[in-house]
């Protein structure tokens, strides 16, 4: 297989230490350089994702990359997968189904078995906030948090902030609205502390019964009304409304938030002209976005997230693994 | 040392001396030296009184001396914990693995720690802790109970906790209850605030505390019960349990010491240590709540003892079950509100032993004629370092691990006898 050559190094890393983290948990972890590091180092793997029709790199040949994924997911999980696959690494796939692994034992054990399999590298997600640091507490290897409960989705900030850099140019000055339902939303904690900590300007827009407490020490400027919050925004990220919180419990009715929250043009023209509007997914259509702006090619940068989000991932793979493989500088 | 009981039985009614202590008598205002004289399991006497004579004697060292502490509310018996604490009796919470709702149940529990240590079950006031029926509360009182609890839950039906105050004020029990809203604390499992926000973990306001203070303030004004709100840990509730005391209601509170010394902030990195129930809380909450033990809105200081093996705690944070080992730390902790000038040693004495007494109505926890010999020697100053791989209590799981502390209890005497 041809070795891609990817430029050695971000500018971030000269005359610093090393990017010094083990396994990657939280955006709540990492300094403002380190997050430019990493996503210089998505930046090369987004461009070699485009431009060879052959994509693989096997600087992770031999190594094991376990997918243990204890929530259900699709394109997370693809994403990991493909990551991996393109560096050359073994992937494997472990689905555990919440009902089979809700005892904690269980998940500590599950920890200890992907441990003695002499995984290189673990890819987690789990529905309970902290249950990817309580795993990778008990293991010897690098492992990345694929998202656990409200808590924390690293890469899903990162790939929105490669995102956001590649279309925008950067990020000072930059107002950037997160809108919906924050206070259940890992991608909105993660987001918010990672573009707060790249110097934009980070809105949180949401219904007062979805807003958690104190959402301005994690840098963002609360809103309650959906238009004062977009207004003269650069980047509308919208979050996914769980089905589950729609009838009642948190909003009245599915259609109630679409009137008063859901992105519509009319509702977008409030934002910049030229503001970018972005979705983790899945999306729910006609809920908190409009088909015609999710699928406006000027303005939806949706299907450009899933691409970077493989780059982020190839780039965390890659050097959260370099210590292990003995790279130049690294060991 | 051991000096068995039926030694001075056999020559009548002996007296013991424990001489040469520094006295903390509840009713004191500061540490005297003096004796305390005992016959059988019963003090006689203590303060400036002269030693009978042919009585027997031991030196306490001019060591402190105090009444046995008197733990309000805890999850287990935990006799090695409890020892090490200097706890000399404990009232057990209802919430057991069969609930204590039932004669059987208390009276197998009131037995569990004797002859060392005393067990006062604490009833369970409804059926299985559901919060729907009355349980037989006159039944377990003459089984042994000594107060009614609603357990880890408030009662939600106010109709419920309405009957269940009248029922036990009607036999003279105090009701015990947990204050926190169930429909506001819901799933919560951590205080409304920045940690919870940051740590994305479910959370509920403070507030759900206030709220089941009133409404419950309100039933002991339409009942006259006595009631006890075993952990207040917010401002706004110790206003409302302030302003019931000034009223004159038969309201008391109690608080542990965690909440005295933690913030919710404890709770970063997922600490299922200091995962407790209600949650800690906010910085303010935690100021609010050593002036209320300075001023004396505070009437215990409890343990809340409730070990927890990794099982339960090794967990994903929502997951892991609350509660605190406490019994060991109690004492050592609650003496820096006394290195800290809010409160003499008397004071918190009262706090620790005399007032859970009395809401027991068991007569123990203090110096007087007819108290029971239960009491500890305690060298304050004693350093030590708590750790979580050391402790004599059932599982280590304390959100004190690493912490120095002072305050050690060197003998503990129970009953008239040394163990």
């Amino acid at each position: 297989m041809p070795e891609i050559s990817i430029p050695s190094a971000s500018p971030e890393l000269t005359g610093r230490a090393l990017f010094p983290h083990r396994h990657l948990l939280s955006i709540a972890d990492l300094k403002p350089w380190e997050i430019r590091f990493l996503l210089d180092e998505a930046e090369q793997w987004a461009k070699a994702n485009r431009g060879n029709a052959r994509k693989h790199d096997d600087r992770l040949a031999g190594m094991t990359q376990i997918n243990a994924f204890f929530e259900n997911s699709t394109r997370t999980l693809l994403s990991f997968e493909i990551a991996g696959k393109r560096l050359g690494a073994d992937v494997v796939n472990m689905h555990a189904g919440q009902s089979s692994v809700k005892k904690g034992e269980t998940l500590i054990d599950t920890a200890m078995t992907l441990n003695a399999m002499a995984a290189d590298v673990i890819v987690i997600r789990h529905a309970s906030s902290g249950a990817v640091a309580l795993i990778a507490d008990k293991v010897d290897c690098a492992v990345l948090n694929a998202g656990d409960g409200w808590h924390q989705h690293p890469t899903q900030a990162l790939l929105d902030a490669l995102t956001i850099r590649r279309r925008k140019g950067g990020f000072e000055g930059l107002i950037v609205a997160i809108c919906g339902d924050i206070l259940h939303s890992r991608v909105a904690r993660s987001n918010m502390l990672s573009l707060a900590a790249l110097g934009a300007q980070v809105r949180a827009v949401a219904p007062p019964t979805l807003m958690p407490s104190d959402v301005e020490m994690l840098g963002a400027t609360p809103y309650t009304r959906m238009d004062e919050g977009l207004d003269g925004a650069d980047v509308v990220m919208m979050l996914r409304l769980q089905n589950e919180r729609m009838d009642g419990a948190f909003i009245p009715s599915p259609r109630e938030y679409h009137m008063l929250y859901g992105l519509t043009p009319e509702r977008l023209a409030i934002a910049k002209p030229d503001a970018l509007v972005m979705h983790p997914g899945p999306m729910n259509r006609g809920v908190e976005i409009s088909s015609n702006v999710a699928d406006d090619p000027d303005r939806s940068a949706i299907t450009e997230q899933v691409e970077m989000g493989v780059a982020v991932r190839m780039a965390c793979l890659d050097v959260l693994t370099r210590r292990a493989r003995g790279v130049e500088g690294w060991s | 040392m051991n000096i068995p009981a039926n030694n001075r039985d056999s020559m009548g009614v002996s007296t013991l001396a424990i001489v040469n202590g520094m006295l903390a008598d509840p009713a004191g205002a500061a540490l005297t030296a003096g004796t305390i004289l005992i016959e059988g399991d019963r003090i006689v006497a203590a303060g400036d009184v002269a030693v009978p004579q042919g009585a027997e004697t031991v030196d306490a060292g001019g060591q402190v001396v105090a009444p046995g502490l008197v733990d309000l509310g805890v999850f287990a018996t935990d006799k090695p914990a409890f020892h090490f604490g200097g706890i000399t009796r404990a009232a057990l919470m209802p919430d057991q693995s069969s609930p204590l709702d039932d004669v059987g149940l208390i009276r197998q529990a009131a037995r569990a720690g004797k002859p060392d240590f005393w067990v006062h079950p604490i009833a369970a006031a409804t059926r299985g802790l559901k919060g729907a029926e009355l349980a037989e509360i006159g039944m377990m009182q003459a089984a042994g109970a000594k107060a009614v609890g609603t357990g880890r839950q408030w009662i939600a039906d106010s109709g419920v906790m309405l009957r269940v105050l009248s029922y036990a004020s009607g036999l003279g029990l105090t009701v015990i209850t947990h204050a926190e809203d169930s429909g506001l604390a819901g799933k919560a499992v951590a205080t409304s605030g920045e940690t919870a926000t940051r740590l994305g973990l479910s959370h509920a306001p403070a507030c759900a505390e206030a709220l089941a203070i009133a409404r419950d303030i309100m039933l002991a004004r339409e009942t006259g019960a006595a009631m006890h709100f075993r952990l207040v840990t917010t401002g706004t509730g110790f206003d409302l349990i302030r302003a019931a005391k000034a009223e004159g209601l038969k309201i008391t509170c109690g608080i542990s010491p965690a909440y005295l010394f933690l913030n919710d902030q404890a709770v970063t990195d997922f600490r299922t240590f200091a995962r407790l129930s209600p949650p800690l809380r906010s910085e303010e909450d935690r100021k609010a709540a050593l002036e209320a033990v300075r001023d004396g809105t505070v009437d215990v200081i409890t343990s809340s003892h409730d070990p927890r093996g990794p099982e339960d705690k090794r967990l994903p944070f929502a997951d892991a079950a609350p509660g605190m080992a406490g019994a060991e730390t109690l004492l050592a902790l609650s003496l820096n509100l006394v290195r800290d000038g809010l409160v003499s040693i008397n004071r918190l004495m009262t706090l620790l032993s005399a007032n859970p007494a009395r809401i027991l109505d068991v007569n123990a926890g203090s110096f007087g004629a007819g108290s029971a010999a239960d009491l500890i020697f305690v060298d304050p100053d004693a350093p030590w370092i708590v750790d979580s791989e050391k402790m004599a209590a059932q599982a280590g799981n304390t959100p004190f691990d690493r912490v120095p502390v002072q305050g050690r209890v060197r003998r503990i005497m129970k009953g008239g006898v040394f163990f």
